[in-house]
């Protein structure tokens, strides 16, 4: 493998892992805070997909402006999601949850099928952002992934900031430690969950939007990328952002190298990663030893 | 909606021989019902039955692992789908001897089930319901993406299994032979469930704290019961490949594993009858959902349906049908 | 002190660290036989993480226990409990839907198991009916056999909560806040229990009840940011200055 290439490949592994990052970080906040397991994360990711698939022809080129309706409208579905049903889910046990979940899963799938159909759709990459730039002589690089990457470390940052330097992420930190306490010191806490929840959807629909250009929109976009963001979860430790990041940034090397090394079997790749991980530190990279 | 009670089993570990025998009375006359009924069904009707009685299997298998020792599976589908790929690759042209075949399926399906246990135990709660996923999705691309599996389409099983005069091509010696295997089944289940090894499994699941306070090596008990779990799952996928004749990756995926979870839940969660009832009941959901005459242009998008019913079963009847039947009739419950 | 003057469970230098903070400190004590050693501390002061590393549940960063001169430190909490030290918590871990008969008789099972023999019913385990029968009678439970645990008291729950260690026969009991939530009449019941059994077994009590404390202690060890500052009779324990600084002098019964 020359130079050019590993670099390409190096760039992709990023990439994908930002990607992932976006999602799991908006599944294990929800876990972390709320208690709360979510199978159909993953059609949230898909439903942002299906938004960038509808809502590209209107907004043409204006990808961003595009970004920011989807986003929108992603955090307000999730709102109401939130306080339609999942908030009837936080007293429940997994198994529950696991189940209820399935069932939403289902719903989306369907209603999906039923708006838009089941065929596998492009959705074009703005115009600005079209065509590759020269990457050491030889190869050349898709600017439009180059900005996926760049809008998820954006993100990435933006969460931060968040969690770490508002009230509102005060009030996260400490719901995630100590619900009851939250709630004795007047905050509302029915307010934050949904806030939260709302970010996390918005979250996934946005990586959703991010890769559909790249990956085409097709059924069942979702359930993949679930069950890979739950690896994620479980080799980065729950409840760790950080942890969500160097696991993500380790999924998405796996991943792409052992595609291009080992195509036929590389879909394991990452699941032999996740034993190992169980093998040696089985409450995650960085998650608290209990 | 109000909190549910927790899903924790009813039902205790201590029933002496003779509550033994009397629990088994009912399952014993249902065995005797289909075993006299057999010979008069239809090709439709038995082929049905035989489905149904194989999914019971399925579905008892994992019982074991949830009702029993409370440890939620969401990748139970991959030892099914591994029987039954086993099964069918080493029945060859000439068809397979049906023993050895049961033993080879049962025996794979066991020993991934052994690492798979000894990974995932490791870790608790979500994290064990995430990588028991996982791992059911590992061994999906293994039969999906390489050429073992015969790739998405999957294989054909071109003679089904014999032994002796016991001829699986045989409509009717199937259905005696996955009945036997059910019947099996469910004494085995029962037997282990008053035995010192499932009053341990029931210990664990209600606290496994106090277990190990005690002196209980609980990792081995879990690991133990996720492996027979997985043994008696491949079973049933060894019969569901002798029925079908055909197996793919799909019985592998994870939608499967959800089904199966859903049956046991559906029928109520801590009763070997209720993992048979569930597996009944979703198949009759599933047929009733599907067809036109009943729900009209519904049926075309049955899995909407069958989504917001098991939202609304799981949020109003989180014990399932047996305890809607108990809360009738709240005689049987200890 | 009566009885056995030579110690049962010999602890020596046991020491924990999380990351930088050393949660326990060098502590050693040892338990007797026929003697009730309680510890006290204020919040924070290490006796949980000390428990804990006396029940197995948590490995010791350094130090040494020792079970009748068998070094137990590397054993994990089953083959710990197997060998003779049983743990009572302060939260209960009782089967709650179970009865109390059951609750016993599946906590005596783990000296039994027995667990390949599933032709075998369970309920009808002779040693362990026997074990949970004497279990029963000696935490003055046999009267709530058939009752469900869930529904007794909670001073009946924590009696269970003991009953249930002494079901596998353990000589060492470590007991964590027996008396947590208690009414006057239940803690004089479990005091009286604790007496019962202190003839035949080697207590670690850790409580926060002084009074009850004082009463049925025969050595008290005080810890403070997970160091041992004392160690004696009570009444020396009573005037220590030291302990009285600790305590600021409220919550030493004078």
């Amino acid at each position: 493998m020359d130079f050019g290439t590993f670099l390409v490949q190096c760039l992709n592994s990023v990439q994908y892992g930002l990607l992932l990052f976006l999602l799991a970080s908006g599944l294990t906040l929800i876990f972390g805070i709320m208690g709360v397991i979510n199978l159909a994360h993953g059609s949230f990711y898909m439903i942002g997909a299906y938004m960038a698939f509808s809502l590209s022809p209107l907004f043409g080129d204006s990808f961003l402006l595009m970004l920011l309706a989807g986003v929108a409208l992603a955090a307000v579905l999730g709102y109401l999601l939130e306080w339609a049903f999942f908030s009837y889910l936080y007293q429940r046990d997994h198994l529950q949850q696991v189940l209820m979940t399935y069932g939403l899963i289902l719903v989306f799938e369907e209603l999906r099928s039923i708006l838009v159909g089941n065929d596998v759709h492009g959705v074009p990459v703005p115009a600005w952002l079209d065509g590759s730039f020269a990457l050491g002589g030889v190869m050349s690089y898709p600017w439009y992934r180059l900005f996926a990457s760049a809008a998820c470390i954006v993100l990435a940052i933006a969460m931060y900031a968040v969690v770490n330097r508002t009230r509102l992420g005060m009030m996260i930190r400490a719901g995630a430690s100590n619900r009851d306490m939250v709630r004795g010191l007047g905050i509302d806490i029915r307010r934050l969950y949904r806030i939260v929840f709302a970010g996390g959807v918005a979250l996934a629909a946005l990586a959703g939007m991010i890769s559909a250009p790249m990956s085409s929109v097709y059924p069942n976009m979702g359930a993949s990328v679930l069950i890979i963001c739950f690896v994620v979860v479980v080799i980065g430790g729950i409840g760790s952002i950080t942890g969500a990041l160097v696991a993500s940034l380790l999924v998405g090397f796996v991943d792409t190298f052992g595609k291009v090394f080992f195509s036929e079997i590389s879909g394991i790749g990452i699941y032999l990663l996740m034993a190992a991980v169980l093998i040696w530190r089985p409450e995650g990279l960085m998650g608290r030893k209990t | 909606m109000s909190a549910a009670a927790p899903m924790t089993s009813p039902v205790l570990p201590s029933l002496p021989a003779d509550r033994l025998t009397r629990g088994l009375l009912v399952p014993a006359a249902a065995v005797a019902v289909l075993a006299v009924a057999a010979p008069f069904l239809g090709g439709y009707a038995s082929d049905l039955v035989v489905k149904v009685m194989i999914l019971a299997i399925f579905a008892l298998s994992l019982e074991l692992l949830v009702g029993m020792t409370g440890l939620v599976s969401l990748g139970h589908a991959a030892f099914y789908g591994i029987g039954a790929y086993v099964t069918v690759l080493a029945s060859g042209d000439e068809g397979g001897n049906l023993l050895v075949l049961l033993v080879a399926s049962m025996g794979l399906a066991a020993l991934y089930a052994l690492v798979v246990g000894a990974l995932s135990l490791r870790t608790k709660g979500v994290y064990f319901i995430m990588v028991t996923l996982a791992f059911a999705q590992m061994a999906f691309f293994v039969f999906h993406d390489t050429p073992v599996g015969g790739g998405s389409d999957g294989i054909y099983l071109y003679v089904r299994p014999a032994i002796g005069p016991i001829d699986l091509e045989n409509r009717l010696t199937l259905f005696y032979v996955v009945l036997a295997a059910l019947a099996g089944t469910y004494g085995l289940l029962a037997l282990i469930r008053r035995s010192r090894f499932g009053a341990a499994l029931a210990g664990i699941r209600v606290s496994e704290q106090r277990m190990r306070a005690v002196g209980f090596p609980t990792y081995f008990y879990k690991l133990a019961a996720f492996v027979i779990a997985g043994a008696l799952a491949g079973l049933a996928g060894c019969l569901v490949a002798a029925r079908d004749g055909v197996v793919n990756p799909e019985l592998l995926a994870w939608h499967n594993s959800g089904e199966v979870l859903l049956m046991i839940i559906l029928g109520g969660l801590g009763h070997l009858r209720g993992a048979v009832l569930g597996a009944v009941a979703f198949t009759l959901l599933k047929e009733l959902l599907s067809t036109h005459a009943l729900v009209g242009p519904l049926a075309d998008h049955w899995q909407l349906s069958l989504g917001l019913v098991i939202i609304a079963f799981v949020a109003w009847l989180p014990r399932g049908l047996i305890g809607l039947v108990q809360r009738i009739s709240p005689e049987g419950s200890r | 002190m009566s009885g056995n003057a030579d110690a049962l469970l010999k602890v020596d230098g046991l020491t924990r660290r999380f990351g930088g903070l050393v949660a326990v400190g060098s502590v050693s004590l040892d338990l007797r036989v026929g003697e009730v050693h309680a510890v006290i501390g204020t919040n924070g002061a290490g006796k949980s993480t000390l428990i804990n590393m006396l029940s197995g549940e948590i490995a010791a960063s350094e130090g040494r226990i020792a079970l009748e001169r068998s070094d137990i430190t590397a054993l994990a909490q089953p083959r710990r409990a197997l060998a003779g030290v049983g743990r009572s918590y302060q939260r209960n871990t009782i089967f709650a839907e179970f009865t109390v008969l059951e609750n016993c008789r599946l906590a005596a099972q783990a000296a039994t198991p027995r667990p390949w023999a599933f032709w075998e019913s369970a309920a009808r385990c002779a040693a362990s009916n026997q074990a949970a029968h004497e279990a029963m009678e000696a935490a003055g439970l046999t009267a709530e056999a058939q009752r469900i645990a869930g529904t007794m008291s909670h001073g009946a729950k924590r009696q269970l909560e003991v009953a249930m260690c002494l079901a596998t026969r353990p000589r060492v009991l470590l007991l964590d806040e027996p008396l947590a939530g208690m009414g006057a009449e239940e803690t004089e019941r479990m005091l009286a229990l604790l007496s019962r059994l202190k003839a035949s077994h080697a207590i670690l009590l850790v409580e926060h009840d002084m009074d009850a404390v004082f009463r049925i202690a025969d050595r008290i060890t005080v810890m403070v940011n997970g160091t041992v500052i004392a160690t004696g009779a009570p009444e020396s324990i009573r005037t220590n200055p030291e302990v009285r600084t600790a305590y600021l002098g409220d919550e030493v019964p004078a």
